[in-house]
């Protein structure tokens, strides 16, 4: 079983893809030029202070709005480990999936946690926090097919016998 | 000795009896024009005075048309400063209705007044037999807080001309032509004066054309003198009174003389990156392009609307080429649309766009990429002016955009055949 | 037992008797749409997934839209990437300058009642007007269809909307989807598919319901539905619907989550107000709560208050002479920018102008509404009142250029999103109200319904 450990980000509900990441920088180069402005229109600073193995706790309705894909994928490239909120929104909850960023789904840790504390994620089994356990459930087997491949460009990669599908 | 129309209009502005060409002299404006690309500016130095006031608040019109709509926070906060100003000072104020120049020709300038815009296409109201000319944010703001500035009377570059120009040549392939003839800096610190029998076939839309590109030559002003075709506007629009009609006298001095007959004049083009780059349009004929544009100050008026959509009427824009219509004002979009000239374009796959600077400004609208090209009616072809550096610009008529535009790559109204 | 219709919808496509919702099933694409700013991205990672051709070409659209005019360096690279993927695939159908991609799928053909679509935008669920499935997804699902024609879906839930009767005179579609969405939450509808019925429903126009289908994604749903009837057919250029058309619709004894009944006499005019979808409130509360802001509530730090007596309230305004001001006026969007919608605005705006110093923004949805309206003096009529009247394209919705605004002011809009930071900088106050509602506003330069007397000024 996997597990980690990582500081605590603390976000609200209905957390939009216009906040993720803004229409405005849609069309640059690369996700990785994107990245400093995500989350700006919400809090400007905190993409410059995320560091990797962070992880972002919100409430309900995490990543509603567009299809963005550049969501997930920003969140993944300012290095944040996992998400985990009360729900998402579907289009989002996809994308990460597709993205290989690790969406775990939990009614009650973000009216406990506080922002900058640090909790422990056992994948597919439970959160720790101050003392306290959080049952999380495991991914459907359809979804877990995909993550398992590295993503879903590895799963067609697989399908198509290219690339580097084997290489992870 | 007598004067010409430059030192006239400032010896009236200086309330002298005359005035010589190298005299400096304290004068009064008639309008202080300014629009959204720099009033912010004059704001912030207006708000910084020990003792801020406004002379006349009538003389000021403030015109938001070079991001329109805006395209940016920062832009927006820029306009916002204007539009709250105005709104505190009771100032004209006009945003969305055109490009600064035109509204100003359509609703203020008569003859014989002295005009500043913090704008360097300001030389367009000579057209109307007015001093036009652009200044920058310190100048204006003396003028706002004075009501007056100070002037170095120009010397006078006079082109006279005649003849008519050819079927499929327009005012826009002669300015540039003289543009590439006396050179980007031909008429430093001068006035181009237009006079002659070539004069009565020139449309009032031709001599603000010809008027605004003055400037791309250096010039400070531009000038022609009043006649029936000028009184037939200003009666078309508002019933405007000049305020002096003048001539400049037959032995007035003038720097150096150009005769011109207009019948020699040839579709050109400006290639990149400067607009004395002028070619015959045979010269670059099949360059490719990705964008066409019809609009500004230069070219978006009704007059060029009509001469496009004869031309594209019943024809296809080509695959891939964006051709950007934009009317220069409310006004030339309405008068378009009720002779079906929007339809013609919208029909042909153009986009019309609403009126304001657009692609000419370079941000906002029609921006294009690196390697792309775009032939335009705008007033320059600078590197990087209508997007990314190492793209490409070429100034054409609206005839020459056209058919461009239909065609896919550069080629005269004439050579494809659609006039 | 009976089926929803995403139900019949699925079990077609799949040729099988049935599906039920919560059934995990491989679809067959019957269309999909990538738009400009993401076709890039699709090229990357199909390539990246090792196809080399494309199951269908005939079967992709791509539309120019969110980009268009190019306003920022880097659009046009878009264009360019999105010209050499067609080319070098032998994709036909592209629309460079045409419209927004919601209006021109139904609107050139290329949805059809029954269909299976997928879009790389959230506003793909617009399609549900015509009784197809469609549904928004990113880039990498979408580059796995162009490989493959399929793609897994869960068969969703439905939620059930009812609503009967006649809707008042100046209340429009977009008041009823904005109060469903204010009464389910923005996400109320997650997962499901929200299912449109009802006499009101049948008597709206083909336009109408793609207003209330298009906002469904606002509830989270994965899909919003409406029956196929003769209005489709004719608007999809069909002589009759086939017999599996006529067939789409929930049955009374399907299965279904909720069902929410609705008196159409009940709606009013409604605004979602500053910053979220589903801050739903009546026109006439918003002007109530801000005539009623107190020098109480100023001192306990709720506004700030001006020379002039005027309040700037956080997350409502500038409050001046009790009410709302507003800087800016956005008619348009694959929401609410078809012909009808302008013409809602023109019969409010005929033989008047905007107040001073507002901004109104007009953007038809597409070239054909645009031409539409130009031919039947809508335009003109507008124009005439002051609007500035864009080329078609997504113009200030997706907040790129199109009218972008900065802290403290309130733009009046008929688009589909109010998020923060969407239209220029986090302190915007973006309201989303009907054409009517805004075309009011323009007029009057604060926030009004269409019967306010001040705009018989």
């Amino acid at each position: 079983m996997e597990e980690f450990t990582g500081k605590v980000w603390l976000l609200g509900d209905d957390i939009d893809t216009d906040i993720i990441i803004p229409t405005e920088y849609l069309a640059l180069k690369s996700v990785k030029e994107m990245a400093p402005y995500g989350f700006c229109p919400l809090r400007p600073e905190l993409a410059s202070k995320i560091e990797p193995g962070d992880i972002i706790v919100a409430g309900k309705n995490f990543g509603c709005g567009s299809s963005r894909e550049q969501a997930p994928e920003v969140i993944k490239a300012l290095g944040v480990r996992a998400v985990i909120a009360r729900s998402y929104a579907r289009i989002f909850f996809r994308n990460a999936i597709n993205n290989g960023l690790l969406l775990i789904e939990n009614d009650t840790l973000c009216d406990d946690v506080k922002e900058g504390d640090t909790i422990t994620v056992r994948v597919g089994e439970s959160i720790e926090y101050d003392g306290r356990s959080y049952p999380i459930s495991a991914l459907p087997d359809n979804l877990l097919d995909i993550l398992e491949a590295g993503g879903l460009v590895k799963a067609m990669q697989k399908l198509n016998g290219v690339g580097a599908a084997d290489r992870e | 000795m007598g004067m010409t129309i430059a030192e006239k209009i400032i010896a009236r502005a200086a309330g002298k009896e005359e005035v010589r060409a190298g005299d400096i002299h304290t004068v009064t404006l008639d309008y202080l024009m300014s629009n959204d690309g720099t009033t912010h500016l004059t704001i912030d130095m207006y708000n910084n005075l020990k003792h801020p006031r406004i002379a006349d608040k009538d003389k000021l019109v403030w015109i938001v048309d070079h991001n329109v709509p805006c395209d940016s926070p920062k832009t927006a906060a820029s306009q916002k400063k204007m539009r709250d100003f105005a709104r505190e000072n009771g100032i004209a104020f006009y945003e969305g209705a055109g490009v600064c120049h035109q509204i100003m020709c359509e609703k203020y300038v008569a003859p014989g007044q002295l005009i500043f815009g913090a704008d360097s296409h300001t030389c367009a109201y000579g057209a109307l037999g007015a001093f036009g000319t652009g200044v920058g944010c310190t100048d204006y703001l003396y003028g706002m807080v004075t009501g007056g500035s100070w002037v170095l009377v120009p010397e006078t570059l006079r082109f006279h001309l005649t003849g008519r120009l050819r079927r499929g040549v327009t005012a826009r392939d002669l300015i540039l032509t003289i543009i590439g003839q006396i050179g980007a800096n031909g008429a430093n610190y001068h006035a181009m004066e237009f006079v002659g029998e070539g004069m009565k076939t020139l449309s009032m839309s031709d001599r603000i054309c010809i008027c605004n590109l003055c400037v791309e030559a250096g010039a400070k002003t531009a000038l022609m003198e009043v006649d029936e075709v000028t009184m037939e506007y200003l009666a078309a629009h508002g019933g405007r009174e000049p305020a002096a009609c003048f001539k400049s006298d037959p032995d007035a001095h003038f720097e150096k003389t150009y005769d011109i007959d207009l019948s020699s004049i040839e579709p050109v083009v400006a290639k990149p990156h400067f607009v004395d780059n002028i070619a015959p349009v045979s010269d670059v004929t099949g360059v490719k392009i990705n964008e066409a544009f019809l609009g500004s100050c230069n070219n978006g008026r009704i007059e060029d609307l009509r001469l496009g959509a004869s031309i594209l009427k019943g024809r296809k824009v080509a695959d891939k080429v964006r051709f950007l219509v934009v009317p220069a004002s409310r006004e030339v979009y309405l008068e378009a649309l009720e002779e079906g000239l929007l339809d013609i374009f919208m029909e042909a796959g153009a986009m019309v766009m609403n009126p304001n600077c657009s692609v000419c400004w370079g941000s906002c609208q029609g921006v294009i990429g690196a390697g792309e090209t775009l032939i335009s009616t705008g007033t320059r072809n600078f590197k990087g002016r209508a997007g990314d550096k190492d793209s490409f610009v070429y100034l054409g008529s609206a005839a020459t955009v056209t058919a461009s535009a239909i065609a896919g790559e550069i080629v005269s109204a004439d050579e494809l055949g659609v006039l | 037992m009976g089926a929803t219709l995403i139900e019949k919808i699925f079990a077609h496509n799949i040729g099988a008797d049935s599906v039920r919702a919560g059934d995990i099933i491989t679809v067959n694409v019957d269309r999909v749409m990538i738009h400009d700013i993401f076709i890039p991205f699709v090229k990357d990672k199909f390539e990246e997934m090792g196809f080399t051709k494309i199951w269908d070409p005939d079967k992709v659209v791509l539309i120019y839209d969110h980009l268009v005019p190019a306003s920022q360096l880097d659009d046009p690279r878009h264009h360019a990437i999105g010209d050499a993927f067609c080319e070098k695939y032998g994709v036909r159908h592209v629309h460079r300058s045409d419209g927004v991609c919601h209006q021109l799928m139904p609107e050139a053909g290329y949805v059809m009642p029954g269909d299976v679509v997928f879009g790389t935008d959230s506003h793909t669920v617009t399609y549900g007007c015509l009784g197809a499935f469609s549904t928004g997804i990113g880039y990498t699902e979408m580059a796995s269809i162009l490989g493959t024609g399929k793609l897994w879906v869960r068969v969703p839930g439905t939620i059930r909307v009812n609503i009967e009767g006649t809707l008042p005179e100046g209340v429009t579609s977009k008041d009823v989807i904005l109060t469903i969405i204010g009464d389910l939450r923005a996400d109320g509808a997650t997962y499901q598919s929200l299912e449109f019925a009802g006499s009101t429903v049948d008597a709206m126009s083909v336009a109408a319901r793609m207003t209330m289908t298009n906002m469904t994604v606002e509830a989270g749903a994965k899909c919003g539905l409406c029956s196929p009837d003769e209005k489709t057919a004719e608007y999809c250029g069909l002589l009759e619907l086939t017999d599996f058309m006529k067939s789409l619709h929930g049955d009374e004894d399907a299965v279904y989550e909720r069902v929410l009944n609705y008196r159409a006499e009940d709606f009013v005019p409604v605004m979602a107000c500053p910053s979220q979808v589903d801050k739903i409130k009546p026109v006439a509360q918003v002007i109530r709560e801000a005539r009623e802001i107190t020098a109480a509530d100023i001192a306990d730090g709720k506004g700030e208050i001006h020379k002039d007596g005027s309040v700037t309230v956080p997350g409502t305004g500038l409050i001046k002479d009790g009410a709302i001001r507003v800087d800016e006026v956005f008619i348009g969007s694959c929401t609410n920018g078809r012909l009808e919608d302008l013409q809602a605005a023109a019969a409010v705006l005929k033989g008047r102008t905007i107040a001073p110093y507002v901004k109104l923004i007009v953007t038809p949805a597409s070239r054909k509404v645009y031409r539409e309206a130009l031919a039947d003096g809508t335009l003109e009529i507008l124009a005439k009142a002051g609007a500035m009247i864009t080329t078609p394209g997504c113009g200030l919705c997706c907040g790129r250029t199109g009218g972008i605004m900065t802290d403290d002011e309130v733009v009046v809009a008929t688009n589909n999103r109010n998020f923060l930071g969407r239209m220029g900088t986090s302190k915007v106050n973006i309201y989303l109200a009907s054409p009517v509602t805004a075309a009011a506003c323009a007029a009057a330069g604060r926030i009004v319904t269409a019967g306010d007397p001040i705009l018989e000024r």
